[in-house]
């Protein structure tokens, strides 16, 4: 039995204006970056020290750029949605609050799109 | 709002700090760190996709002293966050909120953590 009151139910998500979404995305993603990564860390200390020719051919390889392309995916997910509760959570001023919102994402979209276009590009062999 | 100045619960100022409360907030302080070092993947792939010349330059700060400090400080970061990070998931699915066993696990994060950061940092060849 629920104690919430029928006109609770209705408006459904309360002040928040939300419902389980950002926290869910941030297991999910949590839950993803367990095995990738591990895998990135094995992968970083397998080339320590390689040269040039040696990382691309690595990061040529489809699985390793399918590996790599899932893991800045969810690192920067993962990343956004943790660094917005923390703003949240200490930011007190609203326009503040907002303007380090919006930084954060358009900053993390930037970055991951970038690291992303670039495993392409070693990958297609631009 | 300005006028009156009083502390503000949890009076983390004589608040003894704890196990679980300096995890807590570690959890929060190695995610931010982390962050940051997103940021310095972006810049190494970016690196390697433009040319070997970036490529070697990014390598030449990496195994500087300065570099190799940053990443023990990243490694130590992420296999902390990782370990926490597991332990709020199975908070999260209802397991392990014991008080007994949210310090056993606290322990072991920590213990875990500082274990496979040195095995990675030697392999690694940065110790």
């Amino acid at each position: 039995m629920s104690l919430r009151s029928p006109i609770g139910r209705v408006r459904g998500l309360g002040s928040a204006k939300e419902g389980v979404h950002h926290w869910w995305s941030q297991r999910l993603t949590a839950l993803a970056l367990v095995p990738l990564s591990l895998w990135f860390i094995y992968s970083l200390v397998m080339v320590t020290g390689a040269d040039y020719a040696t990382v691309v051919a690595w990061l040529a390889n489809p699985l390793h750029a399918v590996l790599m392309l899932l893991f800045i995916i969810s690192l920067y997910y993962h990343a956004a949605l943790g660094l917005q509760v923390v703003i949240e959570d200490y930011i007190d001023s609203e326009w503040q609050k907002i303007a380090c919102l919006i930084l954060v994402k358009f900053l993390a979209l930037l970055a991951g799109l970038s690291a992303a276009i670039a495993v392409l590009k070693v990958y297609l062999g631009l | 709002m300005e006028s009156v100045k009083r502390p503000l619960s949890p009076h983390l100022q004589i608040y003894k700090p704890q196990l679980t409360s300096i995890l807590s907030i570690t959890h929060r302080g190695t995610g931010i760190f982390l962050s940051l070092g997103a940021l310095l993947l972006t810049c190494w792939l970016v690196g390697l996709a433009t040319g070997e010349e970036a490529f070697n330059s990014l390598q030449l700060h990496a195994s500087a002293w300065y570099g190799k400090i940053g990443l023990a400080a990243f490694v130590f970061s992420f296999y902390f966050h990782l370990g926490n990070g597991i332990r709020h998931l199975f908070w999260d699915a209802g397991k392990g909120l014991e008080i007994t066993t949210v310090y056993k696990t606290g322990y072991a994060c920590i213990a875990i953590s500082i274990i496979l950061s040195i095995i990675t940092l030697f392999l690694g060849g940065t110790i």
